[in-house]
């Protein structure tokens, strides 16, 4: 066995097997697709598109879910999934939006502004920033900003004034929002920082020599020429932040109540839940088939999701390929 | 020569070298001038928000972190001064890392060197990169559940914990480290395949004309070549691994203490659950069962020091490559 390796390997040998094993990852993401499908199967079978409406309380329909048997009867799957799509849309879009607007913005100072020595102890700050592990978010989420939230930000009056459907300790729809911005923002930073030092200097010289200041030229020209990376950033970020279970499900107060936006700025403390954070919170009651194909069932929209950012991702990075950008 | 001189005295007035009027600020447009503002704004709140994380859990750490933590194991106990350290979750780390890149390693080097090297059929190539972008994008919690269903599988019931009933659990250091090797993958895949795609191609002309093989080649001049990318590659997956907590909550099990499954020694600990640093900072924190915040912020701060002892290796690892090469490991400004 060992003197077969020792010895050169044939040519046309070495690439079909290394071939091999490169389609291996392929036929994963294969059977990640066929595994979740089948599992969810159920959950959509019986409930049809309307699976993702709204209606009735989330609450009850899992926990009686939990309640059935081993052979539950077609009406324990029902399910109405609107409060955790909800969710999920909210601070993803809200995190992506304040994360966009911060990152361009610091891109802009590493790039552009910082003195040398500055940039030189911001680039790992940021680089730390991205390789905190979710769970020390989570941790510094529900022990610092919760507990602060909730004694010193919401008044009184906030809490009565909503006391008859939902409880507000802290935790919640804001605190997610801040600290999902604080974990993507870094992803976006690193390719528009990217994008930016790769447009070329004698683009923006330009600008300076007709005649404007170098903060406009930046914006005017440099910023313009990179958009695309800067969409291709927010795309990855918006995956990202899809994905994020761990965190959420710590800080956001894990109700499956959908945060009200009539509710005025008390919504940014109103709890709620995502579909991941979901799957996290419920992961110990996957013994009741109806919960466990419910679970696989939000398992697969945020495939789905990935699927389709992963394509979005790919279509806009066309035209930077055309300027030989990395994106 | 005339003409010069009287350009250089004989001016009435010397030109201005250097930026004009326009330099100063106080005379942009007030948007300009508030761009600048936000910009430095958001640049040093960034460095704020990274130094507060540091300092706090720094201050926990000097606050917490007792040096029996990391030599004791955990214990089931209702206070937090009798439920022990945290010997047994910071194994769990070490184990699931090496499984996650014993299994990684093999596939990310294998694929890259057949897209940068060989790459035929072309859309064979691209399906192989594409599924490996996909894996980059789907979210831990969906692999986790992925390998949930996988090794809940009967053909797959000796490489989990058993129920007496023969129901099959699908939890064990082999299910997480498997699902581990998944997330470690594409960061080892794209460092590895970037730099094959750096080597100048002379040195691969070189290597033919001296009669080697393809497969010699990559062997022999090319993968050494590329050493400091798979070793900046590997580096970017442990800490991936290290990092990971939905798929550990998921699929170790959550038992506190590495409790082996069977008899065979090694196999049995393999088969058996376990927890990690981040399985342990979950458990102990508010959102799991065990309210233990002193245990959370000591094991989370033991977590940040792996995370930062990994960052300074593949900083180092890229300061000495592009020294050595001219070119970085992980591409990219960050």
């Amino acid at each position: 066995m060992l003197e077969g390796l020792r010895n050169p390997w044939p040519d046309h040998r070495a690439e079909r097997t290394l071939g091999a094993v490169s389609l291996l990852v392929g036929v994963v993401v294969v059977a990640m697709v066929v595994f979740v499908a089948i599992q969810a199967w159920p959950a959509f079978a019986h409930n049809g598109l309307s699976w993702l409406g709204s209606g009735g309380s989330l609450e009850q329909q899992i926990s009686s879910m939990q309640a059935t048997s081993v052979r539950p009867p077609a009406s324990a799957y029902h399910l109405r999934a609107w409060p955790l799509i909800y969710g999920t849309l909210i601070t993803t879009l809200a995190a992506v939006v304040l994360g966009l607007a911060i990152s361009v913005l610091s891109s802009i100072f590493i790039v552009e502004l910082a003195p040398a020595r500055l940039r030189g102890i911001a680039i790992p700050v940021i680089r730390l920033l991205a390789s905190v592990p979710s769970v020390v978010y989570g941790l510094i989420g529900i022990l610092v900003l919760v507990p602060f939230v909730g004694n010193h930000v919401i008044s009184p009056g906030e809490k009565v004034a909503v006391q008859n459907t939902v409880e507000l300790t802290g935790a919640g729809l804001g605190v997610a929002i801040v600290i999902l911005t604080v974990m993507i923002t870094p992803i976006m930073i690193a390719l528009i920082c990217e994008a930016l030092s790769s447009v070329p200097n004698s683009w923006r010289e330009g600008a300076i020599a007709l005649g404007v200041n170098p903060v406009r030229a930046m914006l005017a020209v440099t910023l313009r020429a990179a958009r695309p990376a800067i969409v291709a950033a927010a795309v990855l970020a918006t995956a990202r932040a899809l994905g994020e279970a761990i965190m959420i499900s710590m800080v956001s107060g894990s109700r499956d109540f959908a945060p009200r936006l009539g509710d005025g700025l008390t919504v940014l403390f109103e709890p709620l839940r995502t579909l991941a954070s979901a799957i996290v919170d419920y992961h110990e009651g996957v013994g009741a088939p109806a919960l466990k194909s419910t679970l696989y069932a939000f398992a697969l929209l945020l495939l789905f999701s990935a699927f389709v950012l992963s394509v979005a991702g790919y279509l806009i990075k066309l035209p930077l390929r055309r300027y030989q950008v990395r994106g | 020569m005339s003409t010069l001189v009287a350009y250089e005295t004989g001016s009435p007035q010397p030109m201005r070298s250097g930026p004009g009027k326009r330099s100063s600020p106080l005379h942009w447009r007030w948007s300009d001038r508030l761009a600048l503002a936000f910009a430095w704004i958001a640049g040093l709140g960034l460095c704020a928000i990274a130094a507060a994380i540091a300092l706090y859990m720094g201050y926990r750490g000097i606050q917490y972190l007792r040096p029996n933590l990391l030599f004791s194991r955990p214990q089931v106990s209702l206070s937090q001064a009798g439920s022990g350290g945290f010997l047994d979750p910071m194994a769990g780390t070490l184990l699931l890392c090496a499984i996650g890149i014993t299994l990684a390693v093999p596939v990310a080097v294998g694929s890259a060197v057949w897209i940068a090297e060989y790459g035929r059929p072309a859309w064979l190539a691209r399906i192989v990169e594409s599924s490996i972008e996909i894996v980059a994008g789907t979210p831990d919690i969906v692999i986790a559940v992925f390998g949930l269903a996988l090794f809940q599988l009967p053909l797959f019931a000796p490489f989990s914990f058993t129920a007496s009933g023969g129901g099959v659990f699908g939890r064990s250091f082999i299910a997480a480290g498997a699902m581990m090797s998944l997330i470690a993958l594409p960061p080892m895949f794209v460092a590895t395949r970037d730099g094959l795609q750096a080597v100048p191609a002379h040195m691969r002309e070189a290597a033919f004309a001296l009669g080697k093989t393809r497969i010699a080649t990559i062997r022999r001049v090319l993968l050494p070549s590329v050493r400091s990318n798979m070793a900046a590659g590997v580096t970017l997956g442990v800490s991936r691994i290290i990092g990971d907590t939905a798929i550990v909550v998921l699929l170790l099990g959550g038992t506190p203490r590495l409790e082996s499954q069977g008899s065979v020694p090694g196999l049995g600990l393999l088969r058996g659950t376990g927890s990690t640093l981040t399985s342990y900072v979950y458990e102990n924190s508010p959102a799991g069962e065990g309210g233990a915040p002193q245990k959370a912020y000591a094991a989370a701060v033991v977590l940040m020091l792996f995370v930062l002892g990994l960052n300074l290796i593949v900083d180092r690892i890229g300061r000495s490559s592009a020294q050595t090469t001219g070119r970085t490991v992980t591409g990219g400004v960050l």
